[in-house]
């Protein structure tokens, strides 16, 4: 890290003391139970394990298809239907057995899998698959997808494709033709309107659709690992996930998260949010104001003012559920069940329910009555 | 050995050169001063016959509706006396019609406008025509009159229109070739078959599918998968729903076809499901030694469930069924039986000749007529269904007149020239187009010299054929060589070869849906074009004049007619010297190369061309081999 200018290393340490500063008064907020609590969503939570049926413990994604439960394991797409597992794998045609996205066609029912291997679509039990061999697609490493009217987007690890399923033509995205300066394309998010990816190391590009314009939001910090400016920009450029949502753009980074609506960009991270980590593996927005966090030490819940984080103890394992209100304080909630692991890959709304993939199971988030 | 072989081969070239000559002669003699594929899209003859292809009757039985595909129009006639009552004009080329569930409104599907024509049937006048997907083979409504459900054959798919809008709400994946639905009797659900199998690994054994709809929800709900079978037609219903009954062709595509007599070609069947045989659907053969049942087409159940009628349009005639013989047979037979010749005599009760190219059915409300539509004949058939007879033949307006495109296309679709009456080329070329497997066609050995299908359309001009390029014309193509090696007969006269060579030579070629009249390329594919005209590679390194795309692939058909080592010889083939194929509609006919071992167009270049071999590419890109295929795909 070079500073080019007294100025800016006067800045840089003004602000590492505030950053310092505000470390120390998130350390003294301790969990407490004196303060009224927010009414967070409390859930039972059953998990699911290669002893109830899962190919694979490692659980990268999860989808749900109404009364279907969709995960993508390392090994294998599994599906839970009427209380059973049933898996399809290479020999049904998937096109690799690291399945890590999943997207719903809610038009047709047809569920895409993006897998280390290509892209697959299972549409009602035939499994098509999508490589960078038998297609135009760019790369078979897809690391996320996202069904939008007659249109697939992916993100692959050289690019993001489209394919139209209309006419069957693919469209590549990358270094050639967009702002995108790396091409390792961890994550995308498609509207009719506009289209957002998740470029790991290049930030967040949106692309509007009807006029064809591309836009790059970076981190206005460059590649500082510190936050120098906090709510201008991005919170990092290493961008692992993106939703967008009633007009809302959340993003998560390996180094915090971010909320843009189009003027204003609100980040979050540990030292001034209920984030229980920065590292978040993906993020997903309910609405304009809340929004569930998968982070490496918990899975996180935001209803725009308050936190909620859902874990098994990182040092003991036993289940347990903090709440952060809007002053900050932090309470404890007794709980009896938690996901299945602290490492939260990624998650779907049932209803009230939530699903979780975890590295070491997927976990049902059952809601319980107030 | 080899005198005799030269013998045979010499014998066969002249009997190509007095089948050219009289074929020469043929077209002189028959008037027609100019074959060519007409731009209209049907075969440029000065007869324009009706080709009834459906029917249907109206829900007071009152009326009959005739689907022409050759005239382009529905005709209404009087159920009772066939007597005309109107012409509806309608789309090109249409293949398939349906009424809405109160009969006031018909829909067809016209396969070269892409369109759907929306008939009132009081006033009987098209009130609309909308737009569908790539070459739309038939169409349904919902019983709620919700949604129209489109099979569309070229893209694969089943379009979901507004019923009163006509306004496109999304697309189902189908499997490949979708072209026949057929709603079940209780309305909600509906089935789709394809004329072509899904795409698979090379010699892999032909995997279809009918693709269930759920009407309601208007989304794919099951896909009965049909295991060693290609092309797939109508599908029938018994009244009650408990039994499902699909038309279709199992191919023998693995073993050498030059095996007629031992009934190695095609095995004409029918699927049965439904409650009515339990979980698994039921393969069974319509095919009887010497009596074949080649390629069944329409399936008619009457409404007591006594009775099933199959088309079969090779063999120009209707094949009856005794049903409770058939489940009977089913419940007690538990083997694979596709192939049994021996089979059908159990429950097949008659094989009812009918006209030529029989297609469509349709039976009276109470079952006691079975109306046929002969397609290339122009005339209905009627059956009585007690007593299996033709009753009458009725005689649809038009030419009486047989032209020498008539005859040859009858010569196309008959299965009366091969042995016993086994095949047809249209078991191949499906609607006069390709079939999407490949065949092993030689008796060099088994699985030696394996030949992907080839489109027949717009022919004048791609000269030579067969993949070795051995074959100079059509008559050598079709004449001698297929009588003795497909066919094992020696049927053709003179005067049949040379229709049937003038029928092959005039059929044209599809509108390309990546490249219509007035179409300008987009900047991806004029980037593809400059890279199949490039010189120089991307390192700039003169690429040498073989290794150009447009150098073999020259000229306005993507052909220079000449043969080419592309490094795709595989330890099967004899030699790696291979025929350049025109690039006509190349987006609609995979399997590519020579033996159908990649699957796509990509799959070309991306593993099959190593060594730059088949075109200097492996110095593209991905995005610049995208554009390349974009493009290749108007041509």
């Amino acid at each position: 890290m070079k500073f080019r200018t007294c100025n800016q290393l006067a800045l840089f340490a003004l602000l590492a003391a505030a950053a310092l500063t505000g470390a120390a008064q998130q350390t003294s907020r301790a969990p407490h139970a004196t303060t009224a609590q927010p009414a967070m969503p409390h859930f039972r939570f059953e998990n699911f394990t290669t002893a109830n049926g899962l190919p694979d413990n490692h659980v990268y994604a999860v989808l749900v298809d109404g009364d279907r439960i969709w995960a993508g394991t390392e090994n294998g797409l599994a599906v839970y239907e009427n209380h059973a597992w049933k898996t399809y794998n290479t020999k049904d045609g998937l096109a690799h057995r690291a399945v890590l996205s999943l997207a719903l066609d809610k038009r047709t029912g047809d569920v895409w899998a993006g897998t280390m291997g290509g892209l697959s679509r299972i549409s009602a039990g035939r499994i098509d698959t999508y490589t960078q061999l038998n297609s135009g697609l760019s790369n078979d490493v897809v690391y996320g997808v996202s069904v939008e009217g007659e249109n697939v987007w992916v993100a692959t690890a050289a690019g993001a494709s489209r394919l139209d399923l209309r006419t069957g033509k693919w469209s590549l995205y990358n270094e050639r033709n967009t702002p995108m300066v790396e091409i390792w394309v961890y994550g995308v998010s498609a509207t009719p309107g506009k289209v957002y990816f998740a470029v790991w190391g290049s930030g967040l590009l949106e692309y509007d659709q009807k006029t064809g314009r591309w836009d790059k939001y970076e981190d206005p910090d460059g590649e500082n690992e510190m936050v120098l400016f906090k709510d201008q920009g991005l919170i990092h450029e290493i961008v692992s996930s993106v939703s967008y949502v009633d007009n809302i753009v959340w993003a998560s980074t390996y180094f915090g998260d971010s909320r843009y609506d189009g003027r204003y960009w609100h980040n979050f991270l540990t030292k001034d949010s209920g984030l229980p980590s920065n590292f978040t593996n993906m993020v997903k927005g309910v609405d304009a104001h809340r929004a569930w966090f998968c982070t490496d030490k918990g899975l996180a819940y935001y209803d725009g003012v308050n936190w909620a984080v859902y874990r098994p103890s990182l040092t003991t394992g036993k289940p347990e559920m903090f709440v952060r209100d809007a002053e900050g304080h932090v309470s404890s909630v007794s709980v009896a069940t938690a996901p299945a692991h602290n490492y939260i890959l990624g998650m779907d709304f049932q209803g009230g329910d939530i699903w979780v993939a975890t590295a070491k199971g997927l976990s049902h988030g059952i809601l319980q009555p107030k | 050995m080899n005198v005799r072989l030269n013998g045979r081969i010499r014998a066969i070239t002249l009997a190509a050169i007095a089948t050219l000559l009289v074929a020469l002669v043929r077209i002189a003699s028959s008037g027609i001063a100019n074959v060519h594929a007409s731009i209209s899209g049907r075969v440029d003859d000065p007869l324009i016959y009706a080709s009834p292809v459906e029917l249907l009757f109206s829900p007071d039985g009152a009326r009959l509706y005739v689907l022409c595909q050759g005239t382009d129009e529905v005709r209404v006639l009087d159920a009772a006396s066939f007597k005309s009552i109107a012409k509806i004009p309608v789309g090109h080329i249409p293949r398939g019609f349906s009424l809405s569930p109160d009969g006031s409104r018909m829909f067809v599907a016209n396969t070269w406008d892409d369109t759907l024509s929306v008939i009132d049937t009081g006033a009987m006048a098209v009130v609309a025509t909308w737009p569908v997907g790539a070459e739309p083979s038939s169409v349904v409504e919902d019983r709620e009159s919700k949604y129209l459900f489109v099979a569309n054959r070229i893209s694969n798919d089943v379009a979901v229109l507004d019923a009163s809008t006509g306004a496109e709400i999304k697309r189902l994946a189908a499997g490949r070739g979708a072209s026949y639905i057929t709603p079940s009797p209780d309305g909600k659900r509906l089935y789709v078959t394809h004329v072509y199998p899904n795409l698979a690994a090379a010699r892999t054994v032909p995997e279809s599918e009918i693709t269930v709809i759920d009407a309601a929800r208007a989304v794919v709900v099951d896909r009965i998968p049909l295991h060693g079978i290609a092309g797939v037609f109508h599908v029938a219903f018994s009244v009650d729903g408990r039994l499902g009954v699909a038309a279709e062709l199992h191919p023998k595509n693995l073993v050498p076809l030059a095996h007629l007599e031992h009934a190695g070609a095609f095995a004409d069947t029918l699927t049965l499901f439904g409650a009515d045989v339990g979980n698994k659907p039921v393969e069974i053969p319509l095919d009887e030694l010497e009596r074949y049942a080649v390629r069944p087409f329409s399936i008619s159940i009457t409404p007591d469930k006594l009775r099933m009628f199959i088309t079969c349009e090779g063999s120009e005639m209707v094949t009856a069924i005794d049903l409770p013989r058939l489940l009977a047979f089913v419940r007690t037979h538990h083997v694979p039986i596709a192939s049994d010749l021996s089979a059908s005599g159990n429950y097949v009760t008659a094989r009812i000749g009918v006209g030529h190219d029989p297609r469509g059915t349709v039976l009276t409300r109470d079952g006691r007529r079975l109306i046929v539509a002969n397609r290339l004949e122009d005339t209905l058939s009627v059956i009585d269904t007690r007593s299996n007879r033709v009753i009458s033949s009725v005689p649809l307006e038009g030419p009486k007149q047989m032209s020498v495109l008539r005859h040859g296309e009858q010569t196309f679709y008959t299965a009366k020239y091969s042995f016993q009456g086994q095949i047809g080329c249209a078991n191949c070329h499906i609607d006069s187009t390709f079939d999407g497997l490949t065949w092993d066609l030689e008796p060099d050995g088994m699985g030696r010299n394996i030949v992907d299908n080839r489109l027949l359309e717009s022919l004048k001009g791609t000269e030579p054929f067969k993949w070795n390029g051995g074959n100079p014309n059509i008559p050598t193509e079709c004449g001698p060589r297929t009588e003795k090696y497909f066919w094992r007969s020696e049927n053709y006269d003179d005067l049949t070869l040379a229709d049937l060579v003038i029928y092959i030579r005039s059929i044209p070629a599809r509108p390309n849906r990546y490249k219509l009249p007035g179409y300008e390329l987009r900047s991806v594919e004029a980037r593809g074009e400059k890279i199949f005209e490039r010189e120089i590679d991307k390192f700039g390194n003169p690429i040498p004049v073989g290794n150009r795309c447009s150098y073999c692939h020259s000229g306005a058909k993507g052909t220079s007619q000449r043969s080419f080592d592309i490094g795709t010889k595989m330890e099967t083939d004899d030699s790696g010297m291979l025929d350049t194929p025109q690039l006509l509609n190349i987006a609609l006919t995979a399997p590519y190369l020579h033996d159908g071992s990649a699957r796509t167009l990509e799959e070309i270049w991306t593993v099959y061309n190593p060594n730059d071999k088949h075109g200097r590419t492996n110095d593209l890109s991905k995005d610049e081999l995208n554009d390349l295929i974009e493009y290749l795909r108007t041509r």
